[in-house]
């Protein structure tokens, strides 16, 4: 059976959406993603070193034929800064498909969402096709859809926080509800948390720290890849109830006596 | 075209005749030769076109446009590309 993750009106075969920061180098980067399965990759934009300007891009080790490019807008902490960023991503050629990221406070880098909202109304309008960065929250996740958000993706925790869901019932709501894909972004910590999101239903799952910081990030991908393949197939298998007492998995016909 | 009397003479060269002007690009102070257009900046500055987006005083340039783009004295220029993040 085939089994895609549907984001405007694109298949995609894995379900597990990677970041590109934080690894050592571009070249277990690139063995990383590889391991994971990952079809769409994230990436920021910034501003060219002009001092040092032969270093390597990232795009020589993440071929744009191969990849999804996701530009975020990280780092931005207002609707003009993040629909700026996203202007100057689609005018590198890599698609009109953006992670869209208004951060309110650099500690917790919990999304502003009067500005997230509004960035991603002049976004929907341009043409781009939007992903938003949200926190746990149902009526955001509505009114995002609303606007004409391609996916919501709510946090889990917060980014790089590796704490897993913290607040699976908001998860819940907003899957109930959702006509978009819900694809659990930030805050996965290890691939029990990753399998967790997918056995809940949820249709993807964004992350970076958790596999770029891991000990072993080669050996980290595999199990968030693995974590995401188990957890979409034990929801598509449907789970049994949790039941207070034991039910007995041997026949208690002809027990001898 | 800003008249010749903002430029400064070029300091690097030595010859009078050779006018230089003052641009920012990336948020640093840039004397460069009048009359370069974007093409030629990026080469001086060994910046592969293909892999950045240029935005002149806020504006996006398009990159075929880079050659017929002339940089005047007090132009600021963003040169962005993609990093890794999540």
């Amino acid at each position: 059976m085939e089994d895609f993750l549907q984001i405007a009106g694109a298949n995609y075969r894995s379900r597990l959406i990677v970041g590109t920061g934080k690894y050592k180098d571009f070249e277990e980067t690139k063995r990383a993603i590889e391991v994971s399965g990952a079809e769409i990759v994230t990436v920021a934009v910034r501003r060219v070193n002009i001092t040092d300007p032969n270093k390597e891009n990232l795009l020589d080790y993440l071929d744009p034929k191969k990849y999804t490019i996701l530009p975020n807008t990280a780092g931005c902490y207002n609707a003009e800064d993040a629909v700026r960023t996203c202007r100057l991503a689609r005018e590198a050629g890599v698609g009109k498909m953006v992670k869209l990221e208004v951060i309110g406070d650099d500690k917790t880098l919990f999304p502003d969402i009067p500005a997230t909202l509004d960035a991603a109304k002049i976004l929907v309008k341009e043409g781009f096709v939007v992903l938003p960065y949200i926190t746990d929250d149902p009526i955001t996740a509505k009114k995002l859809e609303d606007i004409g958000c391609a996916a919501v993706m709510p946090l889990a925790a917060p980014i790089g926080s590796g704490l897993g869901i913290r607040n699976p019932y908001n998860i819940r709501i907003i899957l109930e509800h959702a006509k978009v894909p819900v694809i659990v972004d930030a805050g996965v910590g290890t691939a029990s948390d990753a399998a967790i999101a997918m056995e809940m239903g949820c249709h993807g799952v964004l992350m970076n720290t958790a596999i770029a910081s891991a000990k072993d990030p080669i050996l980290m991908a595999e199990a968030m890849r693995q974590g995401i393949e188990a957890g979409r197939k034990a929801y598509l298998a449907g789970r049994i109830p949790k039941k207070l007492y034991a039910t007995a998995s041997s026949p208690l016909d002809g027990v001898l006596n | 075209m800003k008249p010749y009397s903002l430029a400064t003479l070029c300091g690097c060269c030595g010859y009078g005749f050779f006018i230089s002007m003052k641009i920012a690009v990336n948020g640093e102070a840039k004397e460069i030769a009048n009359g370069l257009n974007l093409d030629g900046l990026l080469e001086q500055l060994q910046i592969r076109p293909a892999r950045v987006v240029v935005e002149l005083n806020r504006n996006i340039v398009s990159r075929d446009a880079y050659s017929t783009t002339m940089l005047v004295e007090g132009d600021k220029l963003e040169i962005v590309h993609f990093v890794g993040g999540g």
